[in-house]
């Protein structure tokens, strides 16, 4: 592999708590230093970072790839083309394909075919129970020598509590992460909008707060029963964001992220009947969306994630109730965490923390950081470049964004995996 | 967000719900109505030829009887071409999509749909989807919008009450899930109408729901009084699973109409209902056939309103 000199950029590393002109050099697939060249380095390339800033390679906790099974809206080619594209060089996928990511040689299908685009690292996230049906639980162990990283339910309904209590134990008496989306589904049924003014108004099935909170007490009071590392996957509720915080200050193991579409939108955003805004779960009111954002601000969600579904047209040109729920977005994570930390003057190594070393210490990967020895996973991003989002001319496969006309500003100039230029604009 | 009712010269462009229409629009559509009301009465032939040459297809992927019917006999004494379609029983179960009929439609050279859906925003979806010249109505989308049952239940009131401003209108029963009463809603408070209530368990009510610009009443006997207005709706029998009501005897016994929780209401109170009726249900019979009911005239005016719709889209 070639050595790579990345000169004159302001260097952020969150986990390090280093924000400053320091350059970096990459040899070996690794960092091999920070500020001064190693002994006898000899750059094969040089990035001059003049302007721009250098951070470790985004981590989204949540991106649906889509493979196996719904090719037809997403391929492991396009997807990891939009990844790498904003700069996210690992990301968590959900077990929600179909057949799902019950079975060991699935997850070694998909790392295989992930490892030989050589783009964005993949770690999937296992099923915690045999084909999502909340009945039986999967095969762990041969799951996580697969390489699943943690286990959990995407979207699925686990309604029976003594299956979840024995997942948890199951999962903790080998150390295994357990990620869950908290949702009553008897609360949640038919639902497809916050049950708000909204609502109300659009006459949509609603799915009310306490929805979520319900859910959650049980899955915090359980992981407190069993000990297993819990993971609240894509709050969305002022009070869920309250039992978090808590369970955190009785410290509780248990961690939390939020989408960055909870973090911007609210139900006003569904407008008239607006598919793009059909998400899991919905988009809460603006009370919701400020205490997501205080909850970022002191620590209570550890992570933002592009919670990344494409949706092919054909799922989106429906009323908005039958529409398939989900955005794409793996490629606006990191100019929307930028909006965010101009908007709540959050310091810039304080919110990409929320991308970079919270997710991948949440996930339990090596990635997420710059220090030296570390995997050469690097995002060069302009912090001037003004730029509008357009649809059309997203990498996802999946064009459905609520985002359509936002300005931003920040954009990804290079994305460097494990030592080698995956994307340059 | 541009509204997506009017064309920028502020005029209609499709009828899709009663929020968002200024009090002057819906005012013109009355007033248009008034004059609609004299084709069908005291004249030999009962046509008008403002649609002449237009095609009107009734496009209904939920089953109407009532409301086909009303707009297809609207259309024709504008002399509009009527085609119907009952999409419920064709396309859509050969796994056609909604829009794929709506462009195939088009290709046919539609110049208006009247759409009936049972998923809220499936007007909107296909106004937004469609050529400017081809007009929208909402004919029902799932619990949203039923605007010209709206506007025929606005004019009814003006026709007996002559103005808005004064007034007290209760509507009663399944708000949760109803169409109707979201536009009556959004009609009487852009129109004026100082108190507008919604009487209901609270099973049946919509959360936030004040936030319309209601008052909310558990209470049938509190609500009603010294109304002038009382606006039923229709409890579909299958609100009796899901645990939202016990039992249709039990509704009836505390929010169906009879005429003693009527005398609460003012002396000259009207009765009104969209139809079709559950009596002994919402509504007794004694009620519905007594002598405030306004039931039958509400749905002759609710041709002339649909047609004075039809023409204002048309520009004619």
């Amino acid at each position: 592999m070639m050595n790579i000199h990345i000169k004159n950029g302001r260097l952020i590393d969150p986990r390090n708590k280093i924000d400053a002109r320091l350059d970096v050099f990459i040899a070996d697939k690794r960092i091999a230093a920070i500020g001064q060249a190693p002994q006898g380095f000899v750059a094969a390339q040089v990035i001059d970072a003049s302007g721009l800033i250098v951070i470790p390679g985004l981590v989204d906790a949540a991106a649906r790839l889509r493979e196996p099974g719904y090719e037809y809206r997403a391929t492991l080619e396009s997807e990891m083309e939009a990844a790498v594209a904003g700069g996210v060089t690992s990301l968590s996928c959900p077990p929600d394909t179909d057949p799902p990511l019950d079975e060991p040689g699935l997850v070694e299908m998909l790392k295989h075919r992930a490892r030989s685009l050589n783009q964005a690292r993949v770690f999937p996230v296992g099923a915690l129970t045999y084909g999502l049906k909340g009945l039986e639980l999967t095969e762990m162990i041969e799951l996580s020598e697969a390489g699943c990283k943690a286990f959990g339910h995407a979207d699925a309904p686990l309604t029976d509590t003594r299956v979840l209590l024995r997942a948890m134990q199951y999962a903790a008496t080998f150390g295994y992460r357990v990620w869950l989306r908290p949702q009553d589904s008897f609360l949640a049924k038919d639902g497809v909008a916050h049950d708000g003014e909204v609502a109300t108004r659009l006459g949509l099935p609603a799915i009310p707060a306490v929805a979520e909170t319900i859910a959650l007490s049980t899955m915090l009071k359980l992981a407190q029963e069993t000990g297993v590392t819990l993971h609240v996957c894509r709050i969305s509720s002022a009070a869920g964001v309250e039992l978090v915080r808590a369970a955190k200050r009785e410290k509780l193991p248990v961690t939390c992220d939020v989408s960055m579409n909870h973090v911007h939108l609210t139900e006003m955003d569904i407008g008239f009947f607006d598919s793009n805004c059909h998400l899991a779960p919905p988009l809460r009111s603006l009370r919701d969306r400020a205490a997501l954002r205080a909850g970022l601000l002191d620590g209570t969600i550890d992570a933002i994630c592009s919670d990344h579904s494409p949706v092919d047209e054909d799922a989106k040109q429906l009323p908005f109730a039958e529409a398939e729920a989900g955005a794409t977005g793996v490629e606006l994570l990191l100019p929307l965490v930028l909006k965010w930390a101009e908007q709540d003057k959050v310091p810039l190594l304080d919110a990409l923390a929320r991308v970079t070393s919270n997710p991948a210490q949440l996930l339990g990967v090596k990635t997420g950081h710059l220090s030296p020895g570390a995997h050469a996973d690097v995002c060069i991003f302009d912090p001037q470049s003004a730029w509008k989002i357009e649809a059309a001319a997203l990498k996802s496969q999946g064009k459905n964004t609520p985002f359509n006309g936002y300005e931003m500003q920040g954009r990804v100039r290079h994305t460097i995996v494990e030592g080698h230029i995956a994307f340059s604009l | 967000m541009n509204n997506p009712q009017l064309n920028k010269n502020g005029e209609l462009q499709h009828l899709l719900s009663t929020e968002g229409l200024p009090a002057p629009i819906l005012r013109a559509i009355l007033d248009r109505a008034a004059e609609f009301m004299g084709v069908a009465e005291g004249r030999e032939i009962k046509k008008v030829p403002l649609l002449h040459g237009k095609s009107v297809f009734n496009i209904f992927f939920e089953n109407s009887t009532r409301t086909r019917t009303t707009f297809e006999i609207a259309a024709k004494r504008l002399s509009a071409d009527v085609v119907n379609l009952n999409i419920g029983s064709s396309s859509t179960s050969k796994g056609e999509s909604l829009l794929d009929t709506v462009d195939n439609l088009c290709a046919m050279h539609a110049d208006m749909f009247v759409v009936r859906h049972s998923s809220s925003g499936a007007a909107h979806l296909i106004a937004r989807h469609v050529a400017p010249q081809i007009h929208v109505i909402n004919a029902g989308d799932g619990r949203h919008a039923h605007p010209t049952q709206g506007l025929l239940d606005m004019f009814t009131i003006r026709h007996y009450k002559k103005e808005f401003h004064n007034l007290r209108v209760a509507i009663v029963g399944d708000i949760l899930h109803s169409r109707v009463a979201r536009s009556q809603i959004h009609a009487l408070t852009t129109l004026g109408v100082p108190e507008v209530r919604v009487i209901a368990p609270k099973t049946l009510l919509p959360s936030h729901v004040e936030k319309l610009g209601v008052q909310v009443f558990n209470d049938m006997a509190r609500g009603l009084k010294d109304v002038d207005v009382v606006m039923m709706l229709r409890l579909q029998n299958e609100r009796m699973q899901g645990a939202l009501l016990p039992s249709s005897q039990e509704f009836f016994k505390y929010y169906g109409l009879t005429q003693e929780k009527l005398a609460l209401a003012k002396s000259d109170a009207i009765v009104m209902h969209p139809g079709p009726m559950n009596r002994g249900v919402e509504i007794d019979s004694s009620v519905a056939d007594g002598a405030q009911s306004v039931i039958l005239p509400q749905v002759t005016f609710g041709i002339a309103v649909r047609m004075a719709v039809m023409s204002m889209l048309a520009g004619a």
